[in-house]
């Protein structure tokens, strides 16, 4: 996804992008990255969570009004509220994706 | 607090994307031309959603012939979609708590809060969904869906887009 915020701010439109990796966004030279220390799928929040949602909103917004050149970034000090070793878990699909089920298979045959 | 970029993912993957380069390209620029108050804001995922009734899920069978492969394409999701509505087809997260509640990667509530608070001029009507795992290479989206978006946002008179990789 940091190709089409590349391709798009590159176009004219700006862009704020909240992620999970920000180390990694930083890395493709985003404009403006927001991150957030929550589990994969989770962009904003939790379900129903409307206030973490609003949190999480509210900082992309700081961002474009305070960024003023490329490579801004404001983590969200927000702690996700399900506990971690459930949480590393939870956010995988039930069925390992093909390119995980592969490298397992790989790895298998190699032992 | 400074976030853990690498909290969630598995321990054996963190060195790999610890130690990744930078990209050999320039910074990406484009300033805001009117106060964030005047804006117009699209959201956009990457969680692989789509409209159950209306729009093809996204193609997992061909990535489970191509494990390699990432359907590159897009879909429109309109800001007044109801829950029952939403499908996802990604193999690489649980759908669970999306499928519960799409504002965990399109936050429409809070948008149409900020909007209706005055914070943003509009949130956009249609928001866009695309499936995260992609080709490395990345051209379809380099050369296809994200000019053809970015077109179409201009003609929508979207000043602002956010993403939100899934």
């Amino acid at each position: 996804m940091p190709v089409l915020a590349r391709v798009i701010e590159g176009l004219g439109i700006p862009t704020v992008t909240v992620t999970m990796m920000p180390d990694l966004a930083q890395k493709y030279r985003l404009s403006r990255v927001v991150g957030v220390e929550f589990p994969f799928g989770h962009s904003f929040g939790t379900p129903h969570n409307d206030e973490l949602m609003l949190t999480v909103s509210r900082a992309a917004i700081q961002a474009l009004v305070e960024a003023g050149e490329p490579g801004y970034r404001l983590d969200v000090a927000a702690a996700w509220p399900v506990p971690l070793e459930v949480a590393y878990k939870t956010w995988h699909p039930p069925r390992p994706s093909p390119i995980v089920g592969a490298m397992l298979k790989r790895a298998q045959q190699q032992q | 607090m400074a976030v853990d970029s690498y909290k969630f993912l598995p321990r054996s993957m963190r060195a790999m994307y610890e130690s990744a380069a930078a990209i050999d390209e320039p910074p990406v620029w484009a300033p805001l031309t009117k106060p964030v108050e005047q804006c117009t804001i699209a959201l956009m995922t990457s969680a692989g959603v789509f409209l159950k009734d209306s729009q093809q899920a996204f193609d997992e069978e061909r990535e489970w012939r191509e494990p390699t492969w990432g359907d590159p394409t897009y879909r429109v999701i309109p800001r007044s979609v109801q829950q029952e509505q939403i499908g996802c087809s990604h193999l690489h997260i649980n759908h669970t708590d999306l499928l519960e509640d799409i504002d965990v990667v399109l936050p429409f509530r809070a948008f149409a809060a900020l909007e209706a608070e005055g914070r943003i001029g509009h949130l956009a009507e249609d928001a866009y969904s695309f499936m995260g795992y992609q080709d490395r290479r990345l051209e379809d989206w380099r050369n296809v869906q994200g000019p053809e978006l970015a077109a179409q946002m201009k003609e929508r008179a979207v000043d602002v887009l956010l993403l939100a990789p899934a």
